[in-house]
C-alpha cells in the first residue's frame, strides 16, 4: 500500500517534470524565454497571492476557534497576572500579522507587472522610515515595561511563611520532599543516595546505610577480583617460584620477614614463619582455583572492575568526608532529615498558601514543568533552583470548572532527558488546609518508612560521639 | 612561466580540489543540497511517529532497520532523528550551504573582484564541511546512534555515555564533526571579511555594495566572533566526556553510581553554546535577507527603499545578537535582573527587524513586480519573516517564555522565523543565480509549482504548532499520550505531519528542475534579469578571474531601477554617471 503510493507520487512527480519539458520546447518554438513572465502567469500568481492569504486566514480563525482557548483557567495568583499579559501581547501581535501580511500581500497583487508601467523611483523617505522605527519602539516600551512587572512579581522572593516543598528529579520520574514537624529540610548529598535514601538526605542512619552499601560493593568486587583465574594462577606461580628457590638457598641469613607473599625478597633465603606463610597461602590459592567462584575475564574487563574499585573507595572516602564537613551546622542538621517526608506520584499543596519549590535533580537537566500553574524551572544537577506560586483552585473545584471528574493537575518534564523523556510525570493535589494536614499528617517520616537495615548498636551510639565532637569543634 | 597565461586543468583540480570561488560555491550548494535530502528525511520519519503514535509504516523499517522495528518508531531513535534533524538544518544546511554557497559565489563576483582574497583557504573551507558532513551522516550508523540529546547537546545528559544510548560514540562524532564545521565556517568567514575589505574593484565603496555583500560580510563577522566560544564549549565537553573533567558536571548520581565529580556547572555549556547560538540565528538569517533584498529590488523593478536603513539594521541586529543569548536560559534559574536585561536587549531587535520589514514592503509598493520564482519566494520570505518574527516577542518575555519555554510555541517560532525564511531566501538565491552559477535557466512554471505547495506545507506545518504549544505541550516528546490535558490539540498532529509530507514531495519538483537545468535547462543569456549588480556583466561561461578583460569600474549604487534619467528601467553599476544626474 504505501509502496503504491510512493510509485503514485513518483510517477505523478515525473508527469509533472515531462509537462514542463513540453511546456519549455513549445515556448521555444514559440521563441518565449524562461525569464519572461507571460502576462497569464503574473494574474495567476497575483490571484494566487490573495487566495493564499484568505485561506490562511480563514484556517488561522478557524483555529482560534477551535483551539484558542487553549488552556483552562490559571491555577495559580501570578498565572492569572501571567494570562492577562499573554492576551495583551497576543492582541499586539496578530494585529501586526494581520496588517503587515495583508499590505504585503495585497501589494504583491495590486503591483503585479505590466509592461505599460515604469515603477516608480522611490529610494527612501526619511519620515516614513522614521515613523517606522518610532511607533515599534513605543509599542515594545510598552510590552518591555508591562512583561518586567510581571516578571518581578513571579520571581521576587518567597514570604517568609511560605510553605516549601523539594522537587527532586531523576530520570524518568519525580519525588517530592516536605519538611517534617521541625519545619527544617535535612541537608541532602548525592554520596548518600541509596536505593532506600533516593534523595541522599544526610542522617546518621543515611551515612552508615550508604557506608555499608558502598562497603557492601567493595567487598563484592575485591572477592571477585580475587577470585579471577589468571591473577590466581599468576600468584600460585609466583608462589611456588619462591618456595622453589628457597630449597636451593637453605636456609641462610634467618632474615626476620614481615608477612606477606613477598614478591619482592631477596633471594636470602626466608625465615620458616614466611614460609609456612606462603605455604598456606599456596593451599588457599589453590583452594580457590578448585571452587566455583572462579571467574575468569579478560584484561580489559579486568582492568574495567579495578577502576570501578578505584571508583568506589573514592566513593568511600567521600562519604566519610560528609561526617565533619556538614556537621558544622550542629546536631539539627544532622538530624533535621529523619522527620522528612517523601512522596512519589503524587503530592498535595494546600489551597491559597504560597509555596516555595526547592529544584534538585540527580542526573541530567529536567524541566518541571506545571502548564496549569502557568511554572517552569529547570532542574539542575548540583545547582538548585527556585520557583514560587500560590495555587488558588483546588483539585476538586477545577474539576468541576472542566467538567472532567478525572482531571488532575500534572508536573511533567520539560527538558528532555532520554528514552522516557515523554512519560515522567507527577500528579499535583491541590486542596484545602485541612484537607492538606490531615494528608500530610498520615505520611510517614522518612525514617520510619524505612526498613531497619542498620545495626542498632551502631545507631544508639553513634549520636554521642557525635555530640562530643561538636563540642571540640 | 611566462605564457601560461591560460593552463589546462585536470578534472581533479578543476572539479574537486578547485580554488575557484564559484566551483566552491557549487560545491557547498550540492553538498548542502543533500544534507538537506536528509534532514527532510529524517523530518518525515519523526513526523510518522508524531502524527499516528504507535502505528506500523513499513517505509520507517526500510530506512530505520533495528531503530524502527516492525516499522514502529524506537524512542531512542525518535531522539536521534530529532537531534540529527536540527543539527543538519542549522549548521550544513542554513549555515555552510546557504552562507559557503552564496557567499562565495556573490562576493567576489558582486564586489568586481577576480575570485577570493585566498583561493587555497577557501578549498580547504569547503574540505572541512564536506568533512564534517560525512563524520555527521556516518554517526548515524554507529552503535547506540547518533547524538540524540536535542541539537543544543547540553550536558550532563550529552556528556554522560550511561545517561542515553545517544551519548556513547554517536556523541564523540557530533562533537568531533562540529569542530571540523567551525573550522570550515572561520576559514570561510576570514576569506570572506578579507575580500570585502580590500578586493573591492574601482569605485565600489561600502555604500556602494549591493545588500546581499553587506549581509555576508556581517554574517562572516558573526560567526569569527561567536563560533570561536562554541568550540570552547564542544571541547570542554569532549573532554567532560574523555579525559575525567568536570567542567559541566557536579553532584551526579547515576546508572547505581556517585560519579567524582563536583563543582562544574551544567549552566556553564549554556552560557558558552548560546554565545554562539544567538548570533547562528542571524548567521542563517542574514544572508537570507541579503538575497531577499537583492532579488526583490530587482524583480520590483524599484530601488531597495531605504538603503542606508537595511545597512543600519544589518549591523544592529549583528550587534544586538551578541548580547541577547540569556532569552533561551529564562528558566535554567538565572538571576532574574539579569535575566530582566537580556528581555530588553532581545526586544530591541525587534526595532531593526520591523524596519526591514516595512522596507520590503515599501520596495514593493508602485513597483513593477515580475513573478519569477526568485521572486516569489522573497515575497513568501517577508511574510514568513513577520509571522515568526513576532512570536519571537512572546518568547524574549521572560514572564511569558516560562510557560511557553521548550514547547511546540517555540518550535512553531523558529521554523517560520529561522526555519522557512532562511530556506526561502536560499531558495531565492537558487532560483535568482542559477544562470551565473550553471549557465542555463531553471523552469519557472515548476518554479511556481515549488513556490506554492512549500509555502502552502511550510505554514501548514508550523502555524498550528503555535496552538499546540500554547496548549502546553513539550517539545521533543515521543508520544503525547500519557497526558489527558494535552488531547484536544492532538487531532493537529495528524494534520501536521500530512503537510509535512506534502511539503516534503513538493521539494521533489525542484530536484527534477535543479538537475535536469544544469544539463539540459533553457542557454541563460548574460543578464537574464536585467540586473545592475556586476555578477551580470561576466561571461556566460566561467572563466577564471571572472572578467575576460580588466575588471570592470563601478560608477554608482546598484539599485539604480526605474531611475527616470534613464529610458530603460534599470542602470547598471557600470554606466557611468551622465550629466545633471544625481548620482547615489
Amino acid at each position: 500500500m504505501k509502496l503504491i503510493t510512493l510509485l503514485v507520487v513518483i510517477a505523478g512527480v515525473i508527469a509533472l517534470a515531462q509537462l514542463a519539458k513540453v511546456g519549455q520546447l513549445t515556448s521555444l518554438i514559440r521563441n518565449k524565454k524562461e525569464e519572461d513572465i507571460s502576462d497569464a502567469d503574473t494574474r495567476l500568481n497575483g490571484g494566487l497571492f490573495i487566495a493564499f492569504m484568505v485561506a490562511f486566514y480563514a484556517s488561522f480563525i478557524f483555529l482560534i476557534i477551535r483551539y484558542g482557548d487553549y488552556n483552562p483557567p490559571a491555577a495559580s495568583a501570578h498565572g492569572e497576572s501571567y494570562d492577562t499579559l499573554m492576551n495583551f501581547n497576543m492582541y499586539i501581535i496578530m494585529a501586526v500579522f494581520f496588517l503587515v501580511n495583508s499590505v504585503l500581500f495585497i501589494f504583491a497583487n495590486k503591483y503585479r507587472f505590466d509592461k505599460e508601467r515604469k515603477a516608480r523611483f522611490f529610494a527612501h523617505d526619511n519620515r516614513l522610515e522614521l515613523i517606522w522605527t518610532v511607533i515599534p519602539s513605543i509599542v515594545l516600551a510598552v510590552i518591555i515595561i508591562y512583561g518586567l512587572r510581571t516578571w518581578n512579581e513571579m520571581t521576587g522572593d518567597a514570604s517568609d511563611d511560605a510553605l516549601r516543598v523539594e522537587v527532586y528529579s531523576k530520570q524518568f520520574d519525580w519525588t517530592a520532599r516536605y519538611p517534617g514537624a521541625d519545619g527544617e529540610f535535612g541537608l541532602a548529598n548525592y554520596n548518600l543516595i541509596t536505593p532506600t535514601n533516593p534523595l541522599g538526605i544526610v542522617t546518621q542512619d543515611g551515612v552508615t546505610e550508604a557506608l555499608a552499601e558502598i562497603e557492601g560493593q567493595i567487598a563484592s568486587l575485591e572477592s571477585e577480583l580475587a577470585h579471577e583465574r589468571g591473577r590466581l594462577l599468576a600468584e600460585k606461580a609466583s608462589i611456588e617460584e619462591q618456595l622453589h628457590s628457597d630449597d636451593h638457598h637453605g636456609h641462610g641469613h634467618g632474615h626476620d620477614h614481615a608477612e606477606g607473599h613477598g614478591d619482592d625478597h631477596d633471594h636470602h633465603g626466608i625465615s620458616p614463619e614466611f614460609k609456612a606463610n606462603l605455604e598456606a597461602r599456596l593451599h588457599e590459592v589453590e583452594h580457590m582455583l578448585a571452587s566455583d567462584h572462579v571467574v575468569v575475564v579478560s584484561n580489559a574487563a579486568a582492568e574495567a572492575k579495578e577502576d570501578k574499585l578505584h571508583r568506589l573507595k573514592r566513593h568511600r572516602q567521600r562519604i566519610e568526608e560528609v561526617k565533619p564537613f556538614d556537621y558544622d551546622g550542629g546536631i539539627a542538621a544532622w538530624e533535621a532529615g529523619a522527620d522528612d517526608k517523601i512522596m512519589k506520584g503524587e503530592f498535595h499543596l494546600p489551597v491559597g498558601r504560597e509555596v516555595e519549590f526547592v529544584f534538585r535533580s540527580r542526573d541530567v537537566i529536567h524541566s518541571a514543568y506545571m502548564p496549569h500553574f502557568r511554572a517552569q524551572m529547570n532542574t539542575v544537577p548540583g545547582v538548585p533552583t527556585r520557583f514560587k506560586m500560590t495555587p488558588t483552585i483546588t483539585t476538586d473545584s477545577m474539576r468541576t470548572i472542566l467538567d472532567d471528574p478525572d482531571f488532575n493537575y500534572v508536573l511533567l518534564c520539560n527538558k528532555v532527558c532520554g528514552a522516557a523523556h515523554f512519560n515522567m510525570q507527577m500528579a499535583v493535589v491541590v486542596e484545602t488546609e485541612e484537607e492538606y494536614n490531615a494528608w500530610l499528617e498520615s505520611q510517614e517520616e522518612f525514617i520510619a518508612e524505612k526498613p531497619n537495615t542498620v545495626d542498632p548498636n551502631a545507631r544508639a551510639e553513634a549520636p554521642v560521639t557525635e555530640t562530643e565532637e561538636s563540642a571540640t569543634l | 612561466m611566462a605564457g601560461h597565461a591560460h593552463h589546462e586543468e585536470s578534472f581533479i583540480s578543476k572539479y574537486i580540489f578547485s580554488h575557484d570561488h564559484k566551483m566552491i560555491s557549487k560545491q557547498f550548494l550540492v553538498t548542502a543540497i543533500v544534507m538537506g535530502i536528509i534532514a527532510v528525511m529524517l523530518s518525515i520519519f519523526f513526523r510518522l511517529q508524531l502524527g499516528w503514535p504507535g502505528e506500523s509504516f513499513a517505509i520507517l523499517e526500510t530506512f530505520l532497520g533495528k531503530w524502527a522495528p516492525g516499522g514502529v518508531l524506537d524512542r531512542n531513535a525518535y531522539l536521534a532523528l530529532v537531534t540529527i534533524h536540527g543539527t543538519i538544518m542549522v549548521f550544513f544546511v542554513l549555515t555552510g550551504g546557504l552562507s559557503g554557497t552564496f557567499s562565495n559565489l556573490l562576493i567576489p563576483l558582486q564586489i568586481g573582484a577576480r575570485d577570493m582574497a585566498s583561493g587555497f583557504m577557501n578549498m580547504l573551507s569547503y574540505w572541512f564541511f564536506a568533512a564534517s558532513s560525512v563524520i555527521m551522516i556516518f554517526s548515524l550508523f554507529v552503535e547506540g546512534g547518533a547524538a540524540s540529546g536535542g541539537w543544543t547537546v547540553y550536558p550532563p545528559l550529552s556528556a554522560l555515555p550511561q545517561a542515553m544510548p545517544g551519548s556513547g560514540m554517536g556523541m564523540t562524532l557530533w562533537l568531533i564533526s562540529m569542530v571540523l564545521f567551525i573550522v570550515s565556517s572561520l576559514l570561510g568567514g576570514l576569506n570572506y571579511i578579507v575580500t570585502v575589505i580590500n578586493l573591492r574593484t574601482k569605485g565600489m565603496s561600502m555604500t556602494r555594495l549591493p545588500l546581499t555583500i553587506w549581509a555576508f560580510l556581517v554574517t562572516a563577522i558573526l560567526g569569527v566572533l561567536s563560533f570561536p566560544v562554541l568550540v570552547s564549549a564542544v571541547v570542554l565537553l569532549l573532554m567532560d566526556r574523555s579525559m575525567g573533567t568536570a567542567f559541566y558536571l557536579s553532584d551526579i548520581f547515576i546508572g547505581g553510581e556517585a560519579l567524582d565529580v563536583t563543582g562544574g556547572s551544567p549552566i556553564l555549556y549554556q552560557h558558552l553554546f548560546w554565545f554562539l547560538g544567538h548570533p547562528e540565528v542571524y548567521i542563517v538569517l542574514l544572508p537570507a535577507l541579503g538575497i531577499s533584498s537583492e532579488v526583490i529590488a530587482t524583480n520590483s523593478r524599484k530601488p531597495i527603499f531605504g538603503y542606508k536603513a537595511m545597512i543600519g539594521s544589518i549591523l544592529g541586529i549583528g550587534f544586538l545578537s551578541f548580547i541577547v543569548w540569556g532569552h533561551h536560559m529564562f528558566v535554567t534559574g538565572m538571576n532574574p535582573f539579569l535575566g530582566s536585561v537580556f528581555v530588553f536587549t532581545t526586544l530591541l531587535i525587534a526595532i531593526p527587524s520591523a524596519v526591514k520589514a516595512f522596507n520590503y514592503i515599501t520596495t514593493l509598493w508602485k513597483g513593477n513586480l515580475r513573478f519569477t520564482p526568485a521572486m516569489l519566494f522573497s515575497i513568501g520570505l517577508v511574510s514568513t519573516f513577520v509571522t515568526g518574527g513576532l512570536t519571537g516577542i512572546i518568547l524574549a518575555d521572560s514572564a511569558l517564555d516560562v510557560n511557553v519555554h521548550d514547547t511546540y510555541f517555540v518550535v512553531a517560532h523558529f521554523h517560520i522565523v529561522m526555519g522557512m525564511s532562511a530556506i526561502f531566501g536560499m531558495l531565492a538565491g537558487i532560483y535568482h543565480w542559477f544562470p551565473k552559477m550553471f549557465g542555463r535557466m531553471m523552469n519557472t512554471k515548476l518554479g511556481y509549482v515549488h513556490f506554492w505547495t512549500t509555502l502552502v506545507a511550510g505554514y501548514g506545518v508550523f502555524f498550528p504548532m503555535h496552538f499546540v504549544g500554547l496548549a502546553g505541550a513539550p517539545r521533543r516528546y515521543y508520544d503525547y499520550s500519557a497526558f489527558e490535558y494535552l488531547d484536544f490539540v492532538m487531532d493537529l498532529q495528524p494534520i501536521i505531519s500530512t503537510f509535512a509530507i506534502i511539503g516534503a514531495l513538493g521539494q521533489l519538483p525542484f530536484l527534477w528542475n535543479f538537475f535536469y537545468s544544469i544539463f539540459r535547462g533553457q542557454v541563460a543569456t548574460e543578464n537574464p534579469w536585467k540586473s545592475n549588480t556586476l555578477e551580470w556583466t561576466t561571461p556566460v561561461e566561467h572563466v577564471h578571474g571572472n572578467w575576460r578583460g580588466a575588471l570592470p569600474e563601478v560608477h554608482r549604487w546598484a539599485y539604480d531601477y526605474s531611475n527616470p534619467d534613464f529610458d530603460e528601467d534599470f542602470v547598471p553599476q557600470t554606466v557611468p554617471v551622465k550629466a545633471g544626474e544625481s548620482a547615489h
